[in-house]
């Protein structure tokens, strides 16, 4: 990866803020195609509502978003959308009461020449990407609810993967995960990585993320503490940043870095 | 991950598993749910039966049941997508009050003036204004709980007072009668029915849909190589079917029409009148065609098109769908649209039945709605219903009202025996829910 390469996304200068709390302030972050960018920070630290702005669930206050060099204008999830920016959330944001397919559809779902639903193809499909997923899964005529907690994962991967996403945002992807479905968590953002999307994570907790990202960015308060390579910076030190907004030498100071007296 | 199931190649069927019912109802796909509900009403109707001395269960008593429920069924359709979706609606028995008012004026006072008495189109004109105007209503309170995001309880609250007032207030409570002649054959009656011929015609393309579906259905599932249900279970679903649609015809059918009807039907069409008297079956009532032709169109909406997939997909997760790029706020705009074109169907019925509009009609008919709604099925936290649930419940709620009637139960004892049974049926559901998970 080399930095001189068009960003795939360059958000600079946001700001949003909610009945006059600034939940991010100024915060400018970048991805490249195939690297992998965590946001780090805790909880409140502003990194879930920045990302938002970016999937079109929030209307940013200022700042500008660019995609591959190019301003793009993101007022809802559908336009997110149509630059190929999917959204894994924390939530998972399923819809519980219907069954996979639909889920992986949901919004776009396949029609036949008359206009109805072709849950036939949509369901030959999702039988497909589902395979190669997650090869056990078959439990594709229930609801959502039947599922356990690694299906429903599944699922939601599986519906960002499945219209050729060119950047993917994952919001504490393996929060509600055991050991062995993060690691297949882990082994999937390889691959994606590989076949050139790039992806944020999203996470407070630094063990998660810190190995399989190729960078990462520290928010606090709203602003981006500074940001640094993975090889650059050890776990400890981006402790530090998260926790005291403290910048290591290794990595480049943002607006929310501690002020040294 | 963490799923122990076991690896079946999708191009077999899944194993039977558990004892010969559990197998019957895996391999025949049935809602149980929804079968539990045909045995209560089956349970219902023949209690009434014994009870009344045998006067439930005649093809008579069946044929007025059906009259009866038409009404609130078509509005029960459309309280499904409405509940579907975490809303309620408490405004449509005044909507069809008022809808109701508009059209005996439009018939009786304004388009005679233009089109003269008894025009063959005046029907149409009519029915067509109150479609639009209940299409217009129940967007203007979606468009308020949908973008003003004031609750639907409210907002229908507010419609239900406003509506009922508009209403008295179109002819300043004076009720508006008699109807236009072709207007009235929706209400059903001696005219307003199709006649035997017509009847059997209607439940042969009944059974002809069903096969048909069963085929296509089959087909569907060959293309991509899924598990096809056994033979037996297609066989079983199509005979089934079809034996309901041709009884339920065959019992429309042995309604004659009353004897003073048939004489002057006799003589009206030059018919020498027998010793024996006439046998003119009635057939079925063309308010309950209608009531049908909404429950097949509501059920193709909710199960065959991106708007019903929509509802559902909102009722389960309304931030999730949100968030996969749904227009949540138009599909709540649409849903109660569409609840207020079905109150003015149900209107013009009404008030064809009655032959007249007076300024109570539909008092009380949101709580019937919602009560068959609920009967058949939806869960008012969101998420769940079935079309077919709720005309089943309305059927339940109508063989109630009229049993009760043959008993000669006292009104305010009825109230009660109603409300009992909407409070139980709604208790007996979430402990089957609790149990199915």
């Amino acid at each position: 990866m080399t930095q001189k390469q068009t960003p795939l996304v360059e958000m600079r200068n946001i700001s949003i803020s909610f009945g006059g709390i600034h939940a991010v302030e100024g915060a400018s972050v970048d991805l490249f195609p195939g690297e992998v960018v965590a946001l780090l920070g805790h909880n409140g630290a502003g990194k879930s509502t920045l990302i938002k702005i970016l999937s079109g669930a929030y209307r940013r206050n200022a700042g500008e978003i660019l995609i591959n060099g190019e301003a793009a204008e993101i007022n809802n999830p559908r336009d997110a959308k149509a630059y190929g920016i999917e959204t894994i959330y924390q939530t998972l944001a399923v819809a519980d009461n219907v069954d996979a397919a639909a889920n992986l559809y949901l919004g776009r779902e396949l029609r036949t020449a008359w206009g109805t639903l072709d849950d036939v193809a949509m369901e030959a499909k999702a039988r497909e990407v589902m395979g190669r997923l997650n090869p056990n899964f078959q439990r594709f005529k229930e609801p959502v609810r039947a599922l356990s907690g690694g299906q429903r994962q599944s699922v939601a991967i599986a519906r960002a993967i499945l219209f050729d996403a060119r950047i993917l945002i994952m919001d504490e992807p393996t929060a509600a995960l055991g050991p062995q479905e993060t690691a297949q968590v882990g082994e999937l953002i390889t691959q994606l990585k590989r076949e050139g999307i790039g992806i944020f994570l999203i996470s407070h907790d630094i063990h998660d993320v810190f190995d399989l990202a190729d960078r990462v960015f520290v928010m606090k308060n709203g602003r981006v503490v500074g940001h640094a390579r993975t090889e650059d910076v050890t776990k400890d030190e981006v402790l530090g940043m998260i926790i005291m907004g403290k910048v290591p030498p290794g990595a480049v100071a943002g607006p929310g870095a501690m002020q040294m007296a | 991950m963490a799923d122990h199931s076991i690896v079946v190649p999708s191009s077999t069927a899944r194993p039977a598993r558990g004892n010969l019912w559990q197998r019957f109802f895996q391999a025949t796909e049935l809602d149980t749910r929804l079968l539990g509900m045909v045995f209560a009403l089956v349970f219902i109707w023949i209690g009434f039966h014994i009870l009344s001395g045998g006067l439930f269960l005649t093809s008579r008593n069946l044929w007025n049941l059906s009259v009866q429920a038409a009404s609130v069924s078509v509005m029960a359709t459309g309280m499904v997508l409405v509940i579907v979706t975490r809303n309620i609606d408490l405004s449509v028995g005044s909507i069809l009050g008022f809808v109701g008012m508009i059209m005996a004026v439009t018939q009786t006072k304004f388009l005679p003036g233009m089109l003269g008495f008894d025009h063959p189109l005046t029907w149409v004109l009519t029915l067509m204004l109150g479609i639009a105007l209940g299409a217009a209503i129940g967007a203007f309170h979606g468009a308020i709980i949908a973008f003003l995001s004031v609750p639907s309880f409210i907002v229908t609250l507010g419609g239900l007072l406003v509506w009922r007032g508009a209403a008295w207030m179109v002819t300043s409570g004076a009720t508006v009668a008699p109807m236009d002649t072709t207007f009235r054959l929706m209400g059903g009656g001696a005219d307003g029915s199709i006649g035997a011929t017509a009847s059997w015609a209607v439940g042969i393309v009944a059974c002809v849909f069903i096969v048909l579906s069963i085929l296509h259905s089959r087909q569907q599932r060959k293309r991509f190589g899924f598990p096809l249900k056994p033979i037996w279970a297609e066989y079983f679903i199509g005979i089934v079917g079809c034996g309901v649609v041709l009884g339920a015809v065959q019992v429309l059918n042995s309604y004659y029409m009353p004897v003073n009807l048939a004489r002057r039907y006799a003589e009206a069409n030059g018919i020498a009148w027998p010793e024996g008297g006439l046998e003119i079956p009635l057939g079925i009532a063309i308010p309950v065609l209608i009531a049908l032709g909404i429950a097949v169109v509501m059920t193709f909406i909710t199960n065959r098109t991106r708007f019903g997939r929509y509802v559902f997909a909102i009722g389960g997760n309304p931030e999730a769908a949100e968030l996969a790029g749904i227009k949540t706020r138009w599909v709540t705009v649409r849903i109660f649209a569409l609840m207020g074109a079905l109150c003015a169907i149900a209107a013009a019925i009404s008030t064809a039945r009655l032959n007249a509009a007076t300024n109570a009609q539909g008092t009380l008919d949101e709580l019937y709605t919602i009560a068959a709604a609920v009967i058949g099925g939806t869960s008012l936290a969101g998420g769940m219903g079935t079309i077919a649930g709720a005309v089943l419940g309305a059927i339940v709620m109508q063989s109630l009202n009229s049993g009760m009637v043959l008993l000669g139960m006292d009104a305010p004892l009825q109230s009660i025996v109603i409300g009992l049974v909407l409070v139980v049926a709604v208790w007996l559901d979430t402990v089957y829910r609790a149990r199915a998970r």
